[in-house]
């Protein structure tokens, strides 16, 4: 009797939660906010999705964690560099726009690309007139200097961006900062001959520099405001929306800046009213609100999280919703050429038969995840040339091919060695598994080491020597380049002078003159068309070392919730949406 | 009664200078028992690939290069006397209790720590309420009417309560209703209570089934011994019995647990805050642990060292107060 | 009670009921059961007993553990509160039936017209509150008066019990009391009402010898004074030699012997009886002669032996004929005037084994 009454009892209660979830799940089916609901999977890939001119709205952007600062000269992450565009306008940026168009750079702060000299060593950018800072400023040439001096050469108190201009600029090693160098000229090789014109001298050539410019850190800084890493809780805007409210762990408030003079801005529409970051919640939460309308993005940009992607994926109206873009990014296995044995490139080749990219794409979640690679530099950055030289049918690997090169190698029976991946992150985990099945099949025996991402750099795979002592011949890999061009993907991890005695990460320590050199020439090649022949030109070369072994070009599965608008995939950022367009329904 | 609280204050304070210096500890030695250096130990507050000069700056900055006793003394004399540091064109003073500042961000933290109590207070206060009441409540009645269906569904709702792990149940309640965002007390005290409503519930139900088993068990013995029989002979009203002689006794062992439990509490309630996305004491310790923040750890550890402390020497008070065989002499 | 008292305003949640005067039966119990309903079969703890007892008189009862002398006197105050319990039988208390009257009625008269001191003051009083609050609680149960009055009362009773300094001692706790001051003060918390029954269950068994004479002194002169009937329960036979008029001797539930302390004592007509005696100790008796103690141990009270409940145990049970005593159990029966035994043997067959057998090696 007790349990028939208790068991009842529980069949009520189970009954209820299913009709409240079911509930709470199904209402962003409706129509009722006008408009969202016709678009395809993937839309946003190629196309503007629920485009509208609409002044208003506000825009709700919710992360599960935090940025490493949202100070546009402290920060190293892409979704950040996209989101400031908001509040700080660079020299020049990515074009928001869709598809190809979105890794265009064109000019923002500045009127028209840089100027360079002959030698691509000198770069001269104008900066528009009449362009405003919130608290009605004029923005001159010595507000971006003075954002390129403290973004980079003050590291004691600004210490989390790139340090490319520090690497690149004429006397960049001895210059000691702004803060503690208070002489009036700053750094010398950054010259602001009058108040509209900068110009900046490098130490060798760089044809890249507007994918620098185009970088946060040459958004304009007063330095009367600057107070070095305290800035972030006030900073002043140059952009079409300025900070009414800031807290380092909730998030932030940005409202309209009157000062904004859209007649200076070609590129931006500036239609939300108000813009809403929370920081700090629960990634279930995050994609809840998604999934419910409640928020209009993930600012991360990294899409759902592997366990919402099911629930999202199967249902055709959801799916609809989805966008699945490369993420810029990819994943890889480096083969150190200090190891043996591949320090034989025969014994390479077999590796790069031997692997199985299919099934490793399926055992971590499928086509969602991304596509196999066959080449170092992924499909959305500039330079990107497709070629297979170690082709298999269906991306499933060549086992016979590669005992063949095995044999070569003088190791037919194969021999053992210790793969290293990152502990956190279970995709990463699960391919190393993979790949260590897929040897096997050739007899390769591969041991896998297991280390925090934290200090997989700057203590185990990064560090050459520890690599050598512990027989780590594999490592695995993810990489995004800084800026979208074959120079900025390739340079930090097949260029033999990444490689460092700690926190390197050219961890195949792949030191070829030839690679090198091409490098060297590549970037000191103004014109666009054969500086990025040059890139797949150094791409093939690196595979027919063969000591990296591409896996996947990883994409991200991005959710569009109903009321979001103007929504599209940029390329420039890893393949989030564009935070320059997106506006809001609600 | 004075050389005896000066005594617990004393006892209290060596205590917190023994946590601060284990807490340094674990956070320094540790890492180099596992082979970190302290270059790669100051990598982790830089971005991607840094290059060296950042690194050295960083470690200057943050003090990392000095010894460990230096940097100590330094944590130390900051909570007294205060300290002076430098993050940008100007130096800036920290006034006393400066609890350092994040390596992270170079925020303060002791403003940061001063900010988050109140949430963290907000939830163990509410929680405690209401799982005290709650449990005691059912506790009684089940021991009351031991055996009954009551008794069965209660100890079986129970049973579960204690053992659903906290991010089980916060999920579901998540998924079932959703949550808001916390509002502060002084803004508006009706939606202060509406964002807290789901994890006070949540919150209380681990605690508030522990309590019921536990007043069960205390009143089931309790109410066995000879001195309810005596009260009972003297004619009292069986109600009065329950309540006066009963109890009072089993109460007494759950005002120590109930101490030590809200004491916990108070150092932030990890999982429910991470679960509903509160910014209180909790969030912060994950996100100190999380960024290797040192100072946000040693923040948050000395304030929950703190609370436990008060929390104990209040519970021995309440304890002499309700049993006079314990009194002091 | 005495008059001199009655200045206390009478209790509200009491009926006044009829006064007897001496010589009149106080408490009159008929064929009182009590059996409990546990899992493993039904416990007879008490099953069948009664007795009179007039005010001003004492009456010992007397047996082993498991006999049900505890049980049966928590039967009369009516403290058997779980649910398990089944009580049967007559209890007439002052000329008003008490199990038929009704749980509510009967706490009215609990600490009011009889009271009960138990035996270990320590476990028996509330450690969180003072002696003095206790009393207090005891005294405003039944009388509507202040907490001054309340608090005179209480001072008044502890003194009256020989605990020196009652003012100071009022505030003290249970814990910082001896034993014996103990027990004096929880007889003072029994008494402070004035109840015409007083039942002692085991009052001295926690305390030592010198100080157990004290209480029993005590209570003999408070029963003097007040004239209050006093039941006492013991499994000590010295004890109640000292202060019983009457005895009850029981066994497996049951009543086996009763009447007046004197021929109980000097003329037992129970081999059970006899037992008790023979393992009583005495400073008169020889040292050399051991203890006799009585055989066996004492029955199970769900399984109680057929026939004579004692037969087991019994060095006489194959006295009677036809094996009666396994198979027959044994009524009281009158031995002389006021003197009854549940035995099987005649009246000859037990004198003669007393005169012969036992009283020689007491």
């Amino acid at each position: 009797m007790q349990n028939r009454k208790t068991a009842a009892a529980i069949a009520v209660a189970v009954a209820v939660s299913l009709g409240a979830s079911a509930c709470s799940g199904g209402d962003s089916g409706s129509d009722a906010n006008g408009g969202g609901g016709n678009a395809k999977a993937d839309a946003a890939l190629t196309s503007i999705v629920n485009t509208t001119d609409k002044k208003g709205g506000t825009v709700t952007y919710e992360h599960s964690s935090g940025p490493d600062s949202l100070d546009p000269g402290n920060t190293y992450y892409g979704w950040v560099q996209n989101f400031s565009r908001l509040y700080a306008r660079s020299l020049v940026t990515f074009k928001p726009a869709a598809g190809k168009e979105s890794l265009q750079v064109v000019p923002d702060l500045a009127t028209s690309l840089g100027k360079a000299s002959p030698d691509a060593k000198t770069w001269t950018y104008t900066i528009r007139k009449g362009v405003k800072f919130e608290d009605g400023t004029e923005i001159t040439s010595k507000d971006v200097k003075y954002a390129v001096e403290r973004s980079n050469f003050a590291p004691e108190a600004l210490s989390n961006g790139p340090t490319y201009f520090k690497a690149y600029l004429e006397g960049g090693d001895k210059y000691k900062g702004p803060y503690k160098d208070k002489s009036a000229g700053g750094l010398k090789s950054i010259e602001t001959p009058d108040d509209h014109t900068i110009v900046f001298k490098l130490n060798k050539p760089f044809a890249d520099m507007d994918y620098l410019a185009a970088f946060s850190q040459t958004a304009p800084v007063p330095q009367k405001a600057d107070t070095g890493a305290s800035y972030v809780q006030k900073m002043v805007s140059s952009g079409p929306y300025k900070f009414s409210a800031y807290d380092e762990s909730k998030g932030a408030t940005l409202v309209r800046n009157p000062e904004w003079d859209p007649k200076t801005d070609p590129i931006r529409k500036a239609l939300p009213d108000k813009i809403e970051l929370k920081l700090n919640v629960n990634p279930t939460t995050v994609d809840d609100h998604l999934l419910n309308d409640v928020s209009t993005a993930d600012v991360a940009g990294t899409g759902l999280q592997s366990k919402t992607q099911p629930k999202v994926l199967v249902k055709g109206s959801e799916k609809a919703k989805t966008d699945n873009p490369y993420a810029g990014a990819l994943q890889y296995m480096a083969l150190n050429v200090n190891v043996k044995p591949f320090d034989n490139v025969e014994c390479r080749k077999a590796v790069q038969y031997a692997v199985d990219k299919q099934s490793l794409i399926d055992s971590i979640g499928g086509s969602v995840k991304g596509d196999p690679a066959s080449t170092v530099i992924p499909p959305t950055v500039a330079g990107y040339k497709k070629f297979d030289l170690y082709p298999s049918a269906g991306s499933k690997g060549d086992v016979a091919k590669a005992k063949e090169h095995l044999t070569k190698c003088g190791q037919p029976k194969g021999f053992k060695t210790t793969l290293t991946a990152r502990s956190d992150r279970p995709d990463e985990i699960t391919a190393a598994t993979q790949l260590q099945g897929s040897l096997k099949a050739i007899g390769i025996t591969a041991e896998i080491k297991q280390f925090p991402s934290d200090k997989y750099f700057t203590d185990f795979a990064g560090v050459p020597a520890w690599v050598h002592k512990n027989n780590a011949g594999m490592m695995m890999m993810q990489w995004g380049a800084d800026w979208p061009t074959g120079f900025g993907f390739l340079d930090q991890i097949v260029n033999g002078s990444a490689i460092k005695p700690s926190g390197g990460t050219n961890l195949m320590e792949l030191n070829d003159k030839v690679v090198n050199d091409l490098l060297v020439k590549g970037i000191g090649t103004v014109d666009t068309t054969a500086r990025n022949a040059a890139w797949g030109e150094v791409d093939q070369k690196v595979m027919e070392n063969a000591s990296l072994v591409p896996l996947v070009y990883r994409k991200n599965l991005l959710y569009r919730p109903d009321s979001a608008a103007n929504v599209t995939v940029t390329d420039a950022y890893l393949g989030m949406y564009d935070y320059v367009l997106m506006t809001s329904t609600k | 009664m004075a050389a005896y609280i000066i005594r617990r204050v004393f006892a209290a304070v060596l205590l917190l200078l023994v946590v601060s210096a284990v807490t340094f500890a674990i956070f320094f030695l540790v890492p180099r028992l596992g082979g970190q250096t302290l270059d790669s130990m100051a990598a982790q507050y830089v971005g991607k690939s840094p290059d060296p000069d950042v690194i050295a700056a960083v470690k200057k900055n943050l003090g990392l290069d000095q010894p460990l006793y230096m940097q100590y003394w330094n944590f130390v004399k900051g909570i007294v006397v205060g300290a002076e540091y430098q993050f940008g064109p100007d130096p800036v003073t920290c006034n006393a209790p400066c609890f350092g500042y994040s390596f992270k961000t170079h925020t303060e933290i002791w403003p940061q720590l001063v900010d988050r109590v109140p949430v963290t207070l907000s939830l163990a206060v509410g929680a405690a309420v209401i799982w005290v009441v709650s449990g005691v409540a059912i506790g009684v009645l089940s021991a009351l009417k031991r055996g009954s269906f009551f008794d069965r569904l209660s100890m079986g709702v129970a049973l579960a309560g204690v053992s659903l792990p906290m991010f089980f149940t916060g999920l579901v309640v998540l998924a079932l209703f959703g949550n808001g965002e916390y509002v502060p007390f002084a803004d508006d005290p009706i939606a202060w209570a509406g964002s807290l409503v789901l994890p006070w519930c949540t919150l209380a139900l681990l605690y508030s089934a522990l309590y019921a088993r536990l007043t069960r068990a205390g009143m089931l013995e309790t109410m066995g011994e000879d001195y309810i029989r005596t009260a009972r002979a003297k004619g009292l009203k069986e109600r009065k019995v329950v309540v006066k002689h009963g109890l009072r006794s089993a109460l007494t062992p759950l005002v120590t647990i109930f101490g030590m439990d809200f004491a916990l509490l108070l150092g932030g309630a990890v999982i429910t805050e991470r679960v509903f996305s509160f910014q209180g004491l909790g969030a912060f310790a994950i996100q100190g642990v999380t960024t290797a923040d040192l100072p946000k750890v040693m923040g948050v550890t000395l304030v929950a060292a703190f609370f436990i402390v008060i929390c104990n020497l209040l519970v021995d008070l309440v304890y002499a107060a309700i049993d006079p065989r314990v009194r002091l002499s | 009670m005495s008059d001199a008292i009655k200045k206390d305003s009478p209790a509200a949640d009491t009926v006044p009921a009829p006064r007897s005067g001496d010589g009149k039966e106080f408490l009159s119990v008929r064929n009182l059961s009590v059996h409990f309903d546990t899992d493993d079969g039904l416990v007879k703890s008490v099953d069948g007993v009664s007795f009179d007892l007039k005010a001003g008189q004492t009456l010992g009862i007397v047996g082993e553990s498991g006999s049900g002398k505890s049980v049966t006197s928590l039967g009369i105050m009516g403290l058997h509160t779980s649910e398990r319990a089944r009580i049967g039988g007559e209890i007439w208390l002052d000329g008003e039936e008490l199990i038929g009257a009704g749980p509510e009625r009967v706490r009215a008269l609990r600490g009011q017209k009889m009271a009960m001191i138990f035996q270990d003051p320590l476990s028996a009083l509330h450690p969180y509150y003072s002696i003095g609050a206790q009393i207090v609680e005891a005294h405003r149960v039944h009388n509507k008066v202040d907490k001054k009055t309340a608090k005179k009362r209480a001072i008044e009773m502890l003194d009256r019990v020989g605990i020196p300094e009652p003012h100071r001692r009022y505030e003290d706790y249970p814990h910082q009391f001896s034993g014996g001051m103990r027990q004096r003060a929880m007889i003072a918390m029994a008494l402070v009402n004035n109840p015409q029954l007083l039942i002692a269950d085991e009052p001295t068994t926690a305390l030592d010898v010198t100080v157990q004479a004290q209480i029993l002194d005590l209570i003999r002169d408070l029963q003097k004074e007040f004239g209050s009937a006093v039941v006492m329960i013991t499994h000590d036979l010295g004890v109640v030699a000292e202060i019983a008029d009457n005895l009850l001797v029981m066994y497996a539930g049951r009543c086996i012997e009763r009447g007046s302390a004197e021929k109980v004592f000097y003329e037992p007509q129970h081999p059970y009886t006899w037992g008790l005696l023979g393992s009583m100790p005495r400073i008169d008796r020889e040292q050399t002669e051991r203890l006799i103690p009585v055989k066996g141990s004492p029955p199970s009270l769900i399984n109680v032996p057929s026939g004579c409940a004692f037969h087991p145990r019994c060095p006489y049970a194959d006295v009677p004929p036809d094996n009666i005593t396994r198979t027959e159990r044994p009524e009281l029966q009158q031995v002389s005037d006021g003197h009854y035994s549940a035995c099987h043997m005649s009246r000859e067959q037990r004198d003669r084994i007393w005169t012969e057998e036992i009283a020689p090696k007491l």
